[in-house]
């Protein structure tokens, strides 16, 4: 704990202090970061926004013909995914594959004495590694959550539209009508601090690694699990600060 | 004592202990400018400690390092990567970054701690590699070269900022012995003229001879010994003359069981596969 809150507070420097003193952050390091944490997950992350969509719309279509409400059914897919669905689930498949790969990384350098040997150049760790890691991790999240939301609203149209009977138009009108600017800026802000969350908590990992081979894999294992935790916590925490409190 | 003037590293009462176990204990000796200083010793017996202590990356459990005058022991960060910025590091196992080609590695400290163009950088890699005999591997992952080679690579980006003090661990293990007479030529040339300061780990008693100006042997988290080449060559001290000969039989002891061996008396054993014998293979 006390190394995740140094991490933090060295993270914090280097982004918000250091740029001031000239020592500016190098972007070919932070879009590499971007292609493999963000770009590489794509493909992934938009499966699971599909299903999700056609599931959302299902189970909405069961509960709602009851009611004789199945007009509703775009409102349920496009608010549960924007609030929650979307940044959830997303930040789940990046904490499985590029958390776990973040930690696996940089535990192998630690345990090969990479991060030793930086640090013997004068070159500081969170600097090099950790800074351009969290700033694509913090670009990439929310960019990744929007992306998915466009294909799991994909999903739910895809079940109004062949399953049941309405029209392109009148899903695109209704889901449109349904949602405000509010539902997505409050998934954006969740998927910001989970990107924070997950990129931290995977780097802590990484750069404490103890005992070898065996140790990077605990860390990584580790990792994953402390991720997904503390991501639903602060779930539930910011989805009561947004609409509960308020 | 020195002929050479000026101390580089000053070393005092240096104790390090790993629980209750003292690794280095008790050393003290100074490094001046231009020397080449060996350290010798058996594996295990704290060379790489002592070195991790002298760049400041381990701390110690009491006493006192100072590199150029200053207490590294004492610093902060930031000044401790100060000091940095004027010494040069071979890792025992080369600690290339393993995403990064060979020619990238090199030319880290370069990006990082100067305004040079791309091209100059280019120029002084290449230099650098040439200095150590790798001519054309700029593009190769770590990966894809042998040990001796990491090795190398891992002396040239040592080398990249001109340092004024090179710790070397074991910089000729692995090596061929041609391979280990170029390195120990470079280390000598680097330092005439007392330009380069550096202090060199080493098995390879040929390649220690040929440029030590002064030399330490570590035993049981001491010093054995130390002097100059002919002294320690003509000690008295039997544990010396094993060493340097490499004969098995003397009086530096052999593990042969932890009761006999104090030093890992903390470990303690552990049964595996419970009731049977340690390696007993189940049958039937
Ligand atoms: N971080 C550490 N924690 C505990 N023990 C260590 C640590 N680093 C080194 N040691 C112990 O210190 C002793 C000396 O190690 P080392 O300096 O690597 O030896 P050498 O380089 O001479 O072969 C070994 O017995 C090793 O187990
Ligand atoms: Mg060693």
């Amino acid at each position: 704990m006390k190394n995740y809150l140094q991490l933090n507070l060295s993270l914090l420097y280097w982004i918000l202090i250091a740029p001031f003193t000239g020592q500016f952050f190098k972007i070919a390091p932070i879009f590499r970061q971007m292609v493999f944490i963000g770009v590489r997950a794509a493909p992934m992350v938009a499966l699971t926004a599909f299903s999700v969509g056609v599931t959302l719309a299902m189970q909405a279509a069961h509960s709602l013909e009851s009611l004789g409400a199945q007009m509703y059914i775009p409102d349920l897919v496009m608010i549960t995914l924007l609030r929650e669905m979307g940044p959830v689930l997303i930040a789940v498949i990046v904490i499985g594959r590029s958390g776990s790969a973040v930690a696996a990384e940089l535990g192998t350098m630690k345990v090969s004495e990479e991060i030793e040997a930086l640090e013997v150049m004068a070159i500081n760790p969170v600097q090099y590694l950790v800074v351009p890691r969290f700033l694509a991790m913090l670009v990439m999240l929310p960019a990744l959550t929007i992306f998915g939301n466009y294909i799991g609203i994909l999903g739910g149209w895809a079940v109004c539209r062949f399953a049941l009977d309405f029209n392109t138009a009148g899903y695109i009108m209704r889901a449109l009508e349904s949602a405000d600017t509010w539902d997505l800026y409050s998934g954006m802000i969740k998927s910001a601090v989970f990107a924070w969350i997950i990129i931290t908590i995977a780097c802590n990992a990484g750069l404490n690694v103890e005992g070898g081979a065996e140790g990077v894999g605990q860390a990584t294992t580790a990792s994953v699990v402390q991720a997904l935790l503390a991501m639903l916590v602060m779930n539930a925490v910011l989805t009561g600060i947004f609409f509960f409190a308020a | 004592m020195n002929s050479h003037g000026e101390t580089i590293i000053e070393v005092n009462d240096l104790v390090r202990r790993f629980g209750d176990r003292a690794v280095l204990n008790d050393i003290s000796f100074n490094v001046h400018r231009g020397e080449i200083l060996v350290i010798m010793g058996g594996s295990g017996c704290g060379k790489s400690t002592l070195l991790r202590h002298m760049i400041g990356s381990m701390k110690p459990t009491s006493g006192s390092v100072k590199i150029f005058g200053e207490e590294i022991t004492a610093m902060k960060e930031r000044e401790v990567e100060r000091v940095r910025l004027r010494l040069g590091m071979l890792f025992q196992s080369g600690a290339l970054l393993a995403s990064l080609t060979v020619g990238e590695n090199v030319a880290l400290p370069l990006m990082q701690h100067t305004k040079k163009s791309p091209d100059e950088i280019e120029r002084i890699v290449r230099q650098r590699l040439e200095m150590v005999g790798l001519t054309g591997f700029e593009d190769l992952k770590p990966d894809e070269i042998s040990g001796g080679m990491k090795k190398r690579v891992g002396l040239a980006r040592a080398l990249a900022l001109d340092p004024e003090l090179l710790f070397s661990d074991e910089p000729t293990s692995g090596l061929d012995p041609i391979m280990t007479a170029v390195v120990d030529q470079l280390t000598l040339k680097l330092t005439q003229g007392s330009h380069m300061t550096a202090v060199v780990v080493s098995h390879d008693m040929t390649s220690a001879f040929r440029i030590a100006t002064r030399m330490i042997m570590l035993g049981h988290g001491s010093i054995v010994a130390q002097g100059t080449p002919d002294e320690i060559r003509n000690s008295s001290n039997p544990e010396v003359q094993q060493f340097i000969h490499g004969e098995p039989d003397g009086p530096i002891p052999l593990n042969l069981s932890q009761e006999e061996h104090k030093d890992h008396s903390h470990v303690k054993p552990r049964p595996f596969f419970r009731a049977r014998g340690r390696f007993h293979r189940k049958t039937g």
